[in-house]
């Protein structure tokens, strides 16, 4: 972690900033992210970014055209003020930008380290028109890791409003919310079903992309703030919805809980031993730190030659994880072309960069197993793009006669997840969609009134960042909503 | 932090926990389930609830010193804590009303059935209960379950307690009493237990539930550890179960999933028996 000194701050000395011209601007060449190296890092599980240095991330800044009304703004899911918050980096004032950037992000340590910049911020930056797009991921980065340090966040709460909020699940729009609902003056709760808070950023996200410690600060941050967080509480079967607001008093509830059941691709031998859904992998490797047994007591299988099926971050995750559990081979299968691959691109590279094996257009069609009832290998099948699908992606099609075995012992399919119906069975008012996904305007409110509802339980398997725009908005409409109401405490 | 209140011995390594847990408590129905994890480097796993007090905000556990942490949770007693318990999970038992209704709970397993006595009998059931094990000290709850069932049979595999044969034995019995035809047979215990009983009834067509015990990690449905194969479908037994339609069940399939960390399991236990040792040699 690069832990920057207080930088001197001029802007807010009254000092004006000596403008760069855009020339100058343009003159810089796009800062590279310092990185472990690939042959190293993929024996453990440490960071493999290491942030930018002072001088490096002011330079980055530099690059910016300070557009007005940047594309970069709308390009981001929670709004941040790009260009403001990189002219306070260009400037020196680390802390100007960090109050700007928690305006509008409350976890920027971890978007900043988990967003696809590529598809939002970085897509749309002007400055990418001619060369890279401005580092926007990589300087938020370390803007949070400056914050994370030195920055007091308490001074940002207003008055205690006297409303209970509720929220399930402290995934990354659960935390959000509540971090949003605390800076309001609410009182919140967040019931977190695991032993330990994070949701997928814990469970799912490997160390070395998301270290805990930066779970543990935003969470500890949120506490610092006022919000409880209570675990092992499973909403659906603990509680209800309606007890919450009925029994609990509870005056308004977000529910975030977060993708659910894993999808199997319902082929022959998906439950051989060996064979496991990605979720079940992670969990057992991050959450459960099965990498480090016996240590830690829950077990994993150690793969020699181990196959993963897909082609987004959470195959690129499983992976890579493999890899650094020990694999000779670690080979991702996936059946579109590397350019449909739906993972951040800097994940992509890091895994070809770690020795990853990549087989692209190429699908699983069976698993082939031994006599104890161990996976022994994939049968896959050639693939070709044909036309494009709803998804405006070239659909794979089989090419007869193309089958052929990679031999593994370990198989994970990472293929996505549906619905989990804890809770929605148990919340007959809750209107749930023809997949099982809460139903929820644009204000992330539900059919009930009082109950909003974001993050992969009303999109299916999304992002992070897509995940705490939903809690955001939430926040800002469950706020609105509130002021209209009586706190329950006071009636 | 959970704390343990009560806890006694049922036999060597058998043992009654009543653990504060009001939450979990205030919700459990029969044939629920929690996961629980002892400490920070613990694993998690499944424990059926073999009872509850709602009011006094207490759950009750049996657990079979099998694994590390069954061992190591067994060691523990009355004033000690455990980290997490999540629950209460799973679907709680169909209650069937019918004339008469038959428990087999094999070793630890009779936990499960146990709750399920005094709710059938409430819906009118004449209820026998089988509580069976290989040896008599392994024969558990027989007092308790004669308090809230009609008729209890105790079995032993080698003869050493109550009936000589196995749980499936007596069953046959039972079945053959055309005056008391069977409505329902709830069944809980060993794989090989539970499928011999399954086999036992399928030319019948007497309904089977029994309660599967596949290894789990969240228990919410997440990570798909616990699938198993009912009628030819997969099925998630911490969402969909614990409890299925033994007819339906692919034991064979769930008998050898349960061996997927048999390896590791060993080394959990050396270590953890070397662990004691030391302690042991330094206190």
């Amino acid at each position: 972690m690069t832990a920057a000194a207080f930088p001197p701050s001029p802007l807010a000395e009254g000092t004006s900033l000596m403008a760069l011209s855009p020339k100058e601007r343009m003159a810089i060449e796009r800062q590279r992210m310092p990185e472990r190296e690939p042959m190293v890092r993929n024996r453990d599980f440490r960071e493999v970014n290491l942030g930018f240095e002072e001088s490096v991330a002011k330079l980055e800044a530099d690059r910016c055209l300070q557009c007005k009304d940047g594309k970069c703004i709308y390009g981001c899911p929670v709004g941040i003020d790009i260009p403001g918050f990189l002219e306070l980096i260009s400037a020196g004032d680390i802390k100007g930008a960090a109050v700007l950037l928690l305006e509008a992000n409350s976890l920027p340590g971890i978007t900043g380290r988990v967003c696809p910049q590529e598809e939002q911020c970085e897509k749309v930056c002007i400055r990418g028109k001619k060369g890279a797009p401005v580092a926007v991921g990589h300087l938020e980065r370390y803007v949070a890791d400056w914050a994370r340090e030195n920055l007091d966040m308490k001074t940002l709460l207003a008055d205690p409003t006297g409303f209970r909020v509720a929220v399930v699940g402290s995934g990354p729009a659960g935390l959000t919310c509540a971090g949003e609902l605390a800076k309001k003056g609410h009182d919140v709760t967040i019931f977190e079903a695991l032993h330990q808070p994070g949701g997928v950023l814990c469970y799912g996200i490997p160390e070395f992309r998301l270290p805990n410690d930066i779970i543990d600060s935003e969470v500890g941050r949120l506490r610092e703030m006022g919000v409880k967080i209570i675990c092992n509480v499973v909403i659906g079967r603990t509680f209800t919805v309606d007890e919450l607001l009925k029994e609990e008093r509870f005056d308004a509830v977000f529910i975030a809980n977060g993708a659910g059941l894993p999808i199997f691709m319902n082929i022959p031998g998906e439950n051989l031993k060996g064979v496991y859904s990605a979720n079940e992998y992670l969990t057992r490797s991050n959450l459960m730190r099965a990498y480090e047994f016996p240590n830690f007591d829950t077990p994993i299988i150690r793969g020699e030659r181990v196959v993963v099926i897909g082609g987004g971050n959470v195959a690129m995750d499983a992976v890579r994880t493999a890899k650094r559990l020990g694999a000779k081979e670690a080979t991702l299968v996936y059946r579109r072309s590397r350019a449909e691959m739906p993972a951040r691109v800097e994940e992509v590279h890091h895994a070809e960069e770690e020795g990853i094996i990549f087989k692209l257009l190429c699908n699983p069609i069976r698993y082939l197993g031994d006599e104890r009832g161990w996976v022994t290998g994939v049968e896959c099948i050639q693939m070709e793009l044909g036309e494009p699908d709803d998804s405006g992606r070239r659909r794979p099609v089989p090419v007869k006669g193309s089958e052929f075995v990679i031999e593994c012992d370990v198989a994970i399919p990472a293929i996505g997840t549906r619905a989990n119906p804890l809770l929605t069975s148990t919340t007959p008012a809750l209107k749930t969609n023809k997949w099982g996904y809460i139903e929820a305007d644009d204000k992330c409110a539900t059919s009930m009134p009082g109950v909003y509802a974001g993050g992969d339980i009303i999109r299916g398997a999304a992002t992070v960042i897509l995940a705490m725009g939903d809690g955001k908005t939430a926040a800002r409409n469950m706020h609105e909503w509130l002021l209209t109401q009586t706190p329950k405490s006071k009636s | 932090m959970f704390k343990i209140l009560d806890a006694r011995s049922l036999a060597s390594d058998v043992k009654w926990f009543k653990i504060e847990a009001p939450l979990v408590a205030k919700h459990r129905e029969p044939g629920q389930f929690v996961i629980i994890r002892l400490q920070e480097t613990g694993e998690r796993i499944p424990l059926t609830m073999a009872d509850a007090d709602r009011k006094a905000g207490t759950i009750e556990l049996i657990v079979k010193a099998v694994g590390k942490t069954t061992q190591e949770l067994c060691r523990k007693n009355a004033g000690d804590t455990i980290s997490d318990v999540m629950g209460p999970l799973g679907h709680p038992t169909e209650i069937i009303k019918c004339d008469h209704a038959v428990l087999v709970g094999g070793g630890v397993g009779t936990a499960v059935i146990y709750p399920l006595a005094k709710a059938l009998q409430n819906e009118g059931c004449f209820v026998s209960a089988i509580t069976g094990g290989r040896t008599r000290e392994l024969v558990v709850l027989e007092e308790e379950l004669k308090k809230v069932s009609d008729a209890v049979y105790a079995t032993t595999d080698d003869g050493s307690y109550g009936f000589h044969g196995t749980v499936a034995d007596k069953l046959k019995e039972l079945m053959a009493d055309k005056e008391r035809p069977i409505g329902v047979i709830h069944c809980a215990g060993p794989v090989p237990m539970m499928r011999a009983i399954a086999e036992l009834t399928r030319p019948t067509g007497i309904k089977t539930i029994v309660s599967l015990n596949p290894i789990m990690v969240d228990g919410t449905g997440m990570c798909g550890g616990c699938r198993v194969t009912i009628g030819n479908e997969t099925k998630y037994a911490c969402v969909d179960g614990p409890e299925f339609d033994g007819h339906q069940v692919d034991f064979a399939e769930l008998a050898d999933r349960l061996t997927a960390y048999r390896d590791q399991e060993q080394v959990s236990l050396e270590r953890a028996a070397h662990a004691c040792r030391l302690e042991a040699a330094s206190s």
